[in-house]
């Protein structure tokens, strides 16, 4: 169905792609797979017409193809959801999925088709969702959703998924699998990129790997072990990926606590969780449950209707960021383009902003601009961040080394306590693994972790027992042995014979 | 296109580019364009206007590049100059300040009525300036410390606050002066730091050159210049990295309209009054040159030299648009087309980047 050679695409200082050759049938579902900057967007780009390769060859359907642009691709049948929306958010559901091609009748909008045929498409994504709200008030993982219906509107012979399910809880993943399932069987060609190794299994007919812009090789997925991948990934393996070899440390006092924590939305009522020094401690639950509502609200990002959050001893009156911080909490947020990164300005400046007011970067307010870098540098290096130099804009780094300097902020100031929400969507394996260890460093060290993930299998590899959260309160608290992947799935989905499954 | 397409907004480009330096250009004419294009890259269009504007004006107008001239534009530029550096710093952190124009001809009423009074109550020539110019400054202090209230604590949209406030300050100079230029100016005001000079350089030349290394140093050796452009490249991004945004929004209101009150008592030396009608085409001319010289509209990108060569140029079209008598409603025209045209350039300028 896709037959790409030898695709080529420079970027200034950088061959993004080299010479890739990449074969996708109809009705299947071809995973691309590679570290963040190994080239499976930029191949992603090109597949979509957004952007235009500088050599190489591209067949679709047998015939050779010069895409003009994004919307040509369309008009062939192929079509993408990336991580970055393209949803206008003051606008309804329904009118993002007929945006610009809006049926009419007598030349105006056909309110009653877009509803019907809004309607349609949700019933069979099997995913329910007010047409009539605007996408703004939806989360992240309801916006992914509102994308995918949108791709699936124009009846796509050729769908580009680029980690589609990073925003999505794992009850909406297994529904977008089911309609992935369909599509194939109607003969529909799927090109899937994700980090997550278990989908590959689950889903990939075929697998390509991309290392630095360059094919490592092309397989058949039932030919190749998840180690194998990792290898031709990383070029070298990676035999831990949750560090869990390090000793547990023996917690220390409370250094965060929330006693019967609400939020005047209802998000979360009554919730209490306490956080001891040198644990990691998990947070999971469905999209929505609340999980993140903790977090945000023990750093002072929600209003608090009731409930205290102590750090330590104090309790602490009104919370703000930078009260919180002050105070040595840290907090990493879950959409670090929402929240984090300031994307204008340079590597540097991103990194040192949390920390300006430290000693040794600034003095009555002047900064000290040599001990600013060198001090950036060192933490630039220990996270292994790929940037070509500290002034590079923030933007133009892929997205693991992106969420690596967020990190790395928080890290330069003194931490205590650091919250972190999803910290690992859209980061690359290897990133991963950086992080993971960073993480356990730091518990090392003395400091705790709280980890909000909807990634089970990291919740429970990595954090030393975890709370599970569902409707805005804490469902159960599972330590040690009993912290399963099918426990936590259990409590979250209220399974009854909890003990029986988690067993 | 309907599509909002988000991602990889700078590199989406659609129409081959146009004139990419390859071995087939030969010679001159290639290096020529590749030298250009690499200028433009690295300062961006501006340098390269002002060349333009000198050779065109110096050819078909003489007395363009006269002595007398450039001492001339020099003092010009000091005025829109000052102004611009206050408006930039708006720009950077996300905002815009519309009332730049009332706060100078508040200031200048103001200044102007009390040196008045103090002299005509028979206080000294010194207390009379002082005074004044303590009065000005104190006007350009009350307005930026409201607008930035209204900004950063109530949260209102800099647009409607700036041009709300750009009313009042109007409303206020004319009632303060009731409706007349204030007269009574002593004579040596005008004459120290209107048209004065030292080391054959006007006096307000190095009033600017002063406040530009003082702003220069504060936007890239401080803290609250690193807070400006934090806030104006992503505010919640600032605020979760502990950073009281409403205060350094708010002093960034508050430096605005000083800077906008010192300009407007230089204003008053040069016409000797209190003009209760002047600086109305500074709001406008000041974002032109600003952005002109690449700050960003939507903030968190620029640089206060940049933002003064901008002015540069707005002054220098105009003067040379004066020499050549040109009329004053097409002086309008240009400088309109050249704010739009510089953000479209500035638009241009990351496609160019992205496709090198």
């Amino acid at each position: 169905m896709l037959e790409l050679k030898g695709i080529t695409k420079r970027f200034p200082g950088v061959t993004a792609l080299d010479a890739v050759d990449v074969e996708v049938k109809g009705g299947e579902v071809h995973v691309l797979l590679g570290e963040n900057g190994a080239g499976k967007s930029t191949l992603a780009h090109v597949i979509v017409g957004s952007l235009q390769p500088d050599a190489g060859e591209f067949r679709f359907q047998g015939e050779e193809i010069r895409h003009a642009s994004r919307h040509h691709a369309r008009m062939l049948g192929i079509d993408a959801v990336f991580q970055e929306f393209s949803l206008v958010p003051a606008m309804t559901v329904q009118e993002n999925l007929f945006l610009g091609r809006e049926p009419s009748r007598f030349g105006f909008v056909d309110r009653q088709k877009i509803a019907s045929g809004a309607r349609e498409i949700f019933d069979r994504l099997g995913y329910a969702v007010d047409l009539k709200t605007p996408v703004a008030s939806l989360s992240r993982g309801e916006q992914q959703v509102v994308e995918i219906a949108k791709a699936l509107l124009i009846q796509p012979r050729l769908l580009v998924l680029d980690e589609p399910t990073s925003a999505l809880t794992d009850a909406a993943s297994e529904r977008l699998f089911a309609i992935m399932d369909d599509l194939k069987a109607q003969g529909v060609g799927i090109i899937y990129i994700t980090h997550r190794m278990a989908e590959i299994k689950r889903l990939g007919d075929s697998v390509t790997v991309l290392r630095d812009g360059r094919r490592v090789a092309s397989r058949d997925v039932a030919d190749v072990s998840d180690d194998d991948l990792i290898d031709m990934m990383a070029g070298r393996s990676i035999d831990d990926l949750y560090a869990s070899d390090h000793a547990r440390m023996r917690p220390g006092p409370v250094v965060l606590k929330a006693d019967g924590l609400s939020t005047p939305d209802r998000r979360i009522t009554d919730v209490s969780i306490e956080v001891r020094a040198g644990e990691i401690v998990g947070l999971a639950g469905i999209e929505g449950a609340g999980k993140a509502t903790i977090g945000r609200a023990c750093f002072g990002l929600e209003a608090i209707s009731g409930g205290t959050v102590r750090i330590g001893e104090e309790v602490v009156r009104k919370p703000t960021p930078r009260r919180m911080l002050q105070r040595g909490l840290c907090y990493l947020p879950g959409d670090r383009r929402v929240e984090g990164l300031v994307l204008p300005r340079p590597v540097l400046e991103n990194c040192s902003l949390a920390s300006l007011s430290r000693e040794g970067f600034s003095r009555i307010g002047f900064l000290r601009l040599r001990k600013e870098r060198q001090a950036v540098a060192k933490m630039i290096d220990r996270l292994s961040v790929r940037t070509p130099s500290l002034n590079r804009a923030i933007a133009l780094l892929s997205g693991g080394n992106q969420q690596k300097v967020i990190l790395g902020r928080m890290l330069l100031r003194d931490v205590q306590v650091l919250i972190l929400e999803e910290p690992t969507s859209g980061v690359d394996v290897t990133s991963r693994a950086e992080i993971y260890r960073l993480l356990r460093d730091l518990t090392e060290g003395g400091a705790a972790v709280v980890l909000i993930s909807s990634d089970l299998p990291e919740v429970c590899g990595l954090a030393d027992r975890a709370y599970v959260i569902v409707e805005g309160q804490v469902r159960s608290h599972l330590e040690g042995d009993a912290l399963t992947d099918r426990a936590v799935i259990a409590n979250m989905f209220q399974v009854d014979e909890v003990a029986d499954v988690a067993s | 296109m309907s599509d909002v397409d988000a991602e990889m907004p700078s590199t989406e480009t659609e129409e081959p580019p146009e004139s990419e330096p390859t071995e087939e250009h030969s010679g001159l004419g290639a290096w020529l364009i590749d030298a250009a294009v690499r200028t433009f890259l690295a300062v961006g269009v501006l340098p390269i206007l002002l060349l333009g504007l000198v050779i065109f004006f110096g050819i078909i107008e003489p007395r363009f590049l006269s002595g007398d001239n450039v001492f001339n534009v020099s003092r010009q530029l000091t005025y829109l100059g000052i102004i611009t550096m206050g408006q930039a710093v708006v720009l950077m952190s996300g905002g815009f300040d519309l009332s730049v124009g009332g706060t100078v001809a508040l200031t200048s009423v103001v200044a102007a009525t009390i040196m008045s009074g103090q002299i005509d109550g028979g206080s000294s020539l010194a207390t009379a300036l002082t005074l004044g110019i303590l009065g000005g400054l104190a006007v350009g202090l009350v307005v930026g410390i409201a607008n930035g209230f209204a900004v950063a604590i109530l949260k209102v949209t800099p647009f409607v606050v700036t041009l709300a406030m750009s009313s009042i300050t109007y409303g206020l100079a004319l009632m303060v002066a009731d409706g007349a230029p204030v007269s009574g100016v002593p004579i040596e005001f005008a004459r120290k730091l209107g048209t004065g000079k030292l080391w054959g350089v006007p006096a307000p030349v190095w009033v600017a050159l002063v406040l530009l290394v003082v702003m220069t140093v504060l936007m890239g050796r401080t803290r609250f210049g690193r807070y400006v452009y934090a806030i104006g490249g992503n505010e919640k991004a600032a605020r979760l990295s502990g950073i009281s945004v409403w205060r350094t929004t708010a002093l960034v209101y508050v430096i605005c309209s000083v800077l906008a009150a010192i300009a407007g008592i230089m204003l008053t030396a040069r016409v000797s009054s209190g003009e209760p009608n002047l600086g109305g085409s500074f709001p406008l001319e000041s974002i032109a040159a600003a952005v002109l010289g690449g700050v960003a509209l939507g903030g968190g990108q620029g640089r206060l030299l940049g933002a003064v060569g901008g002015a540069a140029f707005v002054v220098m079209l105009q003067n040379g648009m004066n020499l050549i008598r040109v009329e004053n409603y097409v002086q309008q025209i240009v400088i309109g087309i050249a704010l739009i045209t510089a953000v479209v350039v500035d638009r241009l300028r990351d496609v160019v980047r992205a496709r090198t």
